[in-house]
């Protein structure tokens, strides 16, 4: 049981992985926007296997979404969207190269070096049942202010997209209109 | 499956992120580097959750927090990209040579 669970474990992270790699190989921005939604399902498959079903499941729903949401935002506004030439739009590309590659080196070393206390989760229990009773009970305070967080976001996307104002355009300010239609009181 | 061998891949797709975030030119492309780095760390997280804390949920709401920061930057991402493009017609770094205006 372990192996197969060890199996799987080994798809999820080299389909993650390499996913991850082709979000900046395809040559269409619409064939990268799934291949990063691919790198998020499968790290939400190995937040599954982790035991982690809620956050996993959660994680892969919202990406679905944020994703689509994506592709037809570069089909709207980005040169080349289709993928019918090749596209390689990179600037100072060694040195993103070897950035790379050195926070991968040094993150690994510390996953591989450093010595973590040894606390697994219950394997037997359902982590779900405790993290709704913390989401709503002693952290409500966190989760509430996510929710709020999203609401200011949600007024600050549409204030800064706006082309028109309930009293007139945008960047002209905004002046109340009369109380009388065609006066100035 | 080891804690560390997670820790790794995490390290693998964060290191895509940083290659992605620093060479591309396309604002989008950009952002899809952010989100492979807040992937990342979202695995790490999850696996510190798995492998050190006993099944503390504090550790799943940090995760929790993570994919709120993902969403915002996302939502804010995207109308900042609206907005520079209607003000000056540019999708990609090099056009915005100056900052002003």
């Amino acid at each position: 049981m372990d192996t197969v669970i060890d199996a799987i474990f080994w798809v999820f992270a080299a389909s993650a992985v390499v996913t991850a790699v082709l979000v900046f190989v395809a040559d269409s921005m619409v064939r990268a926007a799934y291949w990063l939604m691919a790198s998020f399902v499968a790290v939400g498959g190995i937040l599954v296997i982790l035991n982690a079903q809620f956050l996993g499941l959660i994680l892969i729903l919202m990406m679905a979404g944020e994703m689509t949401i994506m592709a037809i935002f570069m089909v709207m506004f980005m040169m080349n969207p289709a993928g019918l030439n090749p596209m390689l739009m990179v600037h100072q590309h060694r040195t993103a190269i070897l950035s790379g590659v050195v926070s991968f080196l040094a993150l690994a070393t510390v996953g591989l070096v450093a010595e973590f206390p040894n606390l697994p989760a219950p394997a037997a229990s359902s982590p779900i049942v405790p993290l709704g009773q913390e989401l709503l009970g002693r952290s409500m305070l966190i989760f509430e202010s996510a929710g709020v967080a999203l609401l200011a976001v949600m007024i600050g996307a549409i204030a800064l997209v706006s082309q028109r104002g309930r009293y007139g355009d945008a960047e002209q300010g905004s002046l109340e209109p009369a109380l009388e239609p065609g006066t100035n009181e | 499956m080891t804690l560390s061998a997670i820790i790794v891949v995490s390290a693998a797709i964060f290191g895509v992120g940083i290659y992605g975030v620093l060479s591309q030119q396309s604002f989008v492309m950009i952002m899809m580097g952010l989100e492979l780095m807040l992937n990342a760390a979202i695995l790490a997280v999850a696996a510190f959750w798995w492998g050190t804390t006993g099944g503390n949920p504090e550790g799943q709401l940090l995760v929790i927090v993570v994919m709120t920061a993902m969403a915002i930057e996302a939502a804010i991402g995207f109308a900042l990209v609206t907005n520079v493009y209607r003000a000056r017609k540019a999708d990609i770094t090099e056009k915005l040579k100056r900052l002003r205006n």
